[in-house]
């Protein structure tokens, strides 16, 4: 394929000043990505994990049948809505049981080893250790090259230094905190609106391009200078460096061809917390800006902390908070669960069916975002009390374009967690057979929700 | 293997291996302003910063850049540079006049990213760095008509370069030791700045790096002098004891109370508690006074929103004023301030095993395993039955078995400061039952928190813990089997010294531990922390 300086060209065709890009410059631009979303395109497909720690009551939150038309069981209860598109939002949720974590004799480092071992698919040697790279990112590896962001990590915690989105080994992805923050990164002076007008590309734009090369001149040099651990630590940078390069290309090319994308109108104030009222508001927008950056193509992937897996979740005026309440509160013996812990179970699923509902709500193709998403939400344990790995809930909504059957219950009986992310791989178009280690290893895919 | 010359008693030191160091967002912006001009607002939450083994120093060693946080340099190096470069401040710090404003100069542009890239990058630039920065310059220049926005660009690129967002630390053969290798002289440049002054390299230790003094014996104890002299060091304390104390958290408003349980508690109080424990440290340290007497000593500062929850009259309306704790406050020592308190509790009640934990930890160095994964709290903390205090709540899971082999260790610790709620204040009585803050630690024993501080102040683990965190705070890595010998002599020498942290600063700084290296770290096999 012939190469073009494709700064030289922009350059060219700046010197007049500011002009609006021809058609076949931007053709150029896009082939070489391959970002293209040329008239008649399939509708981009778009994957995002949704986390809760601290899990559920086993017996109240799994349904007692499989397949469709199951009986919500009280903990799921908030599934249980009406859809502005019509419909239930049960019906675009399917239910994931029984599927569980092996620990292979490993140690099971409370809240850790659940959670890695989902996301990742290995278990952990060491406390508060990351073993792998986690599903999302595996995913946005693969799809994260065609939009303007490879990917975007949220979380509802107000801790600006967790998420669970992990590059690789030692490369934290640090969540977005603040609505007001996200929309400033997505739809601020950058994003290219398809509503305003003709396009009109950034000079300045260019400029950062010749930044970013002279920083790449940098590499050489300074590869030479360190040892093995830093060359890795480096590449990714690079990598970073490269992405951005991406980035500006994309803002280049001028505005999203996607008939649902509109500009997201502006949060109001943030009220960032540990209250759950104020975890469950931000999920909210979060969820509405979101959408609104999907519906015109800014990423195909996210993820979401809604709460730490160890939940710091707290009602207002009380002093305790979620985590430790699933350890200290009593059994009531005569409903058989923990009630002031469990009432953070439920807020957890209405946040996690706000979520969903929410890109649901915007129209794309002949469905709705939803219908062109595929949304994992689980959590790092089931019983939380116990730190309970077996039978660790998951559920996975949307249609994915249409390659997924929502609304089914599925009891995993005992097999590895991993068939999830398997299932999400395959689907997302990676041509993974297997995945996970050890007892860890998931050959086959959740076949009873594909379509 | 190498002897320390800098000592009467000879020591074998194999030190550990070096690596890229990332900036933390302190240093990043400490560095900004020294070298950019101090009205620069500098962009907060960059992309945070990474804790491992209980110090952000050794974080540093293994942080990397993810596309989100690239994306947030890149952005905040734009903020910066248009700050920096701005009509009002770009004569101070330009220093050349361009033959035209509006057309690229190339020898003004040269002299400007030669002099702001050598304090940026910690080391003079070579000609194919500086070649590629003025090429930016011209192109921005011509496309914008503006000399200083072409310098904007410039500088942009100098900002977002791994050579300014990681310090890279460079070994070589050492003539004196054909078997060794060292920090080069101007390794070490940055090597004592950002552990003296948390900052870049000031332009005479860039000189004395760049001219091979900081690898000579006397050029080396010549440069600690004046770093150790200059008022900079304070700088250096805090950002050394809020590391190791983890008071980021305190920024970051990580450390939330319930406001209709604790309506004392605000932000803006919060952040002064912090500066509370950080003025009475370096006023501590600044009087070469025993690092032990910390832990016992009355002086401190006070600020009128502090009073309200030390519940004492302050006479300055606003700011500081000294303070000493009175004979009857129940408080004395670090370990009465409302900062470690409040750090150490939960949203809504104080945590006794917390701060037990904290002090078997970070104070004493001591490791506090995690607990086991099947273990039942019901019994330790429901404050609504029958156990209303936690002294009752926890000597009940001390006769669980699984329970008791730790909690022994950190809850006889935390208890002595029950009387500290979980925002400090005091308080006589937990649901209506007096609250016994007696106990031992490791076979001392006391009333309360005074005498807990008294205890804690004589524990031989004290001194040798600090020259231990120190240590791995200087080097940005947990001490190597081949440095034990080092710290064990670094404490001997702290002790004979009255435990004065200076004395201790400059025997790790002259110590072959901090001027030698195995080399490059290999590749890193551990993971992070979720």
């Amino acid at each position: 394929m012939k190469r073009f300086d494709r700064r030289a060209m922009l350059r060219g065709t700046l010197a007049g000043g500011a002009v609006t890009m021809g058609i076949p410059l931007l053709d150029c631009f896009l082939n070489e990505h391959g970002s293209a979303l040329a008239q008649g395109a399939p509708l981009p497909l778009r994957f995002g994990a949704w986390m809760w720690g601290c899990g559920m009551n086993p017996s109240r939150w799994t349904p007692t049948t499989e397949g469709t038309d199951f009986e919500l069981p009280i903990e799921l209860r908030a599934l249980d809505r009406e859809l502005a598109s019509g419909g239930k939002l049960r019906d675009h949720v399917s239910i994931l049981s029984g599927f569980d974590v092996k620990l292979d004799g490993r140690p099971n480092f409370p809240h850790t080893a659940g959670l890695m071992g989902t996301l990742t698919g290995s278990l952990p040697l060491q406390d508060y250790t990351v073993p792998a790279p986690t599903l999302d990112t595996i995913i946005a590896a693969e799809v994260g090259g065609f939009t303007r962001f490879r990917s975007i990590e949220m979380s509802c915690t107000g801790n600006p230094n967790q998420s669970y989105s992990f590059e690789s080994q030692g490369v934290p992805n640090a969540p977005e905190i603040s609505p007001g923050a996200l929309y400033t990164r997505v739809f601020g002076p950058e994003f290219a609106d398809p509503n305003a007008g003709p396009f009109t590309p950034d000079p300045r734009l260019m400029l950062r391009q010749s930044v970013l090369s002279v920083v790449k001149e940098d590499r050489d040099r300074l590869l030479k200078r360190v040892g093995a651990h830093d060359k890795q630590r480096l590449d990714q940078y690079f990598t970073s460096v490269r992405q951005l390069e991406l980035q500006i290309d994309i803002l280049l090319a001028g505005p999203p061809d996607l008939e649902s994308c509109q500009k997201a109108p502006a949060p109001g104030a943030d009220d960032v917390g540990s209250e759950v009222g104020q975890s469950m508001a931000t999920n909210r927008v979060m969820a509405e800006l979101l959408s609104f950056a999907l519906a015109c193509d800014q990423t195909r992937v996210f993820s979401m902390m809604f709460s730490d897996r160890i939940s710091g979740l707290r009602q207002p005026g009380s002093s305790a908070q979620h985590h430790q309440l699933t350890h200290d509160e009593p059994l009531d013996p005569e409903i058989g669960y923990q009630p002031e812990a469990t009432e953070f179970v439920y807020a957890s699923m209405e946040a996690w069916a706000d979520f969903v509902e929410r890109l649901a709500a915007i129209p794309e193709g002949d469905g709705t975002l939803l219908d062109n998403c595929l949304v994992f939400g689980h959590s790092d344990v089931s019983l939380a009390k116990a730190h309970g790995i077996t039978g660790v809930p998951m559920m996975i909504a949307g249609r994915a374009g249409g390659a997924l059957k929502p609304g089914v219950h599925v009891a995993g009986a005992t097999s590895p967690s991993t068939r999830a992310g398997l299932t999400i791989q395959q689907v997302m178009g990676l041509t993974s057979e297997s995945w996970g280690s050890r007892s860890m290893e998931a050959t086959q895919p959740i076949s009873e929700i594909l379509a | 293997m190498i002897a320390s010359c800098s000592s009467d008693t000879a020591v074998t030191v194999e030190a550990g291996p070096v690596a890229l160091r990332r900036l933390t967002g302190d240093q990043y912006e400490r560095s900004i302003h020294d070298v950019l001009g101090r009205h620069i607002t500098v962009p907060s939450r960059i992309d945070p910063d990474d804790r491992r083994d209980g110090l952000l120093a050794v974080g540093a060693s293994f942080a990397g850049v993810t596309p989100s946080g690239f994306e947030k340099y890149e952005a905040a190096a734009a903020v910066i540079a248009e700050q920096a470069l701005d009509a009002e401040h770009r004569d101070g710090l330009v220093q050349c006049q361009p033959a035209s404003p509006t057309a690229a100069d190339d020898t003004c542009a040269r002299q400007f990213v030669e002099r702001v890239g050598r304090r940026l990058f910690r080391r003079s630039l070579t000609e194919d760095e500086v070649a590629g920065r003025l090429s930016v310059a011209r192109d921005a220049t011509s496309e914008l008509n503006d000399f200083y926005g072409g310098l904007e660009l410039a500088l942009v690129s100098l900002l977002v370069s791994p050579e300014f967002l990681f310090r890279v630390e460079e070994a070589e053969p050492d003539p004196s030791d054909p078997s060794g290798t060292r920090l080069t002289s101007i390794s070490m440049a940055s090597r004592l700045s950002f552990l003296l002054w948390n900052t870049t390299p000031d332009d005479d230790l860039l000189a004395a790096g760049d001219d091979g003094e900081l690898v000579d014996d006397a050029g080396l104890s010549a440069a600690i002098e004046r770093l150790l002299a200059s008022p900079k060091l304070e700088t250096g304390l805090r950002a050394m004891f809020s590391d190791l104390y983890d008071f980021k958290q305190f920024d970051d408003g990580l450390v939330r109370k319930d406001a209709a349980l604790f309506p004392a508690y605000t932000q803006p109080m919060i952040e002064e508690a912090k500066e509370q424990t950080l003025r009475t440290i370096v006023a501590h340290l600044a009087d070469e006074r025993d690092y032990r007497e910390l832990f016992t000593t009355t002086a401190s500062f006070m600020t009128r929103r502090l009073g309200v929850i030390y519940q004492v009259p302050v006479a300055t309306a606003s700011g500081w004023e000294p303070y000493v704790f009175g004979e009857d406050s129940g408080r004395a020592g670090l370990l009465g301030h409302i900062s470690l308190n409040a750090l150490h509790s939960h949203a809504g009640r104080s945590s006794a095993t917390l701060r037990g934990k904290f002090v078997r930890e970070v104070l004493l160095c001591q490791d506090v395993p995690t607990p086991p994964a099947n273990i039942d709290f019901s019994i330790v903390e429901n404050t609504t039955g029958e156990l209303r205090t936690a002294r009752e709540r926890l000597e009940a899971h001390v006769t669980e078995k699984a329970c008791a082999g730790c909690h022994t260790l950190m809850d006889p610790i935390g208890l002595a400061l029950e009387k500290y709620d979980a925002i400090g204040m005091y308080r006589e009585e937990e649901n209506s039952v007096p609250i016994d803050t007696s106990g031992e630690l490791d076979g001392v024993s006391y009333d309360d928190a005074v005498g807990l501080g008294a205890a804690l102040s004589n524990h031989p683990d004290l001194g040798p813990c600090l020259v231990r965190s120190l240590y791995r705070y200087a080097v940005g890595r947990g001490a190597e089997p081949g440095e034990e010998e080092l710290l064990a002599a670094l404490g001997k020498r702290f002790a004979r010294s009255g435990y004065v942290v200076s004395d201790l600063l400059r025997e790790i700084l002259l110590s072959e531990g901090f001027r030698t290296t195995s080399g490059p770290r290999g590749v890193d096999e551990t993971g992070d922390t979720p």
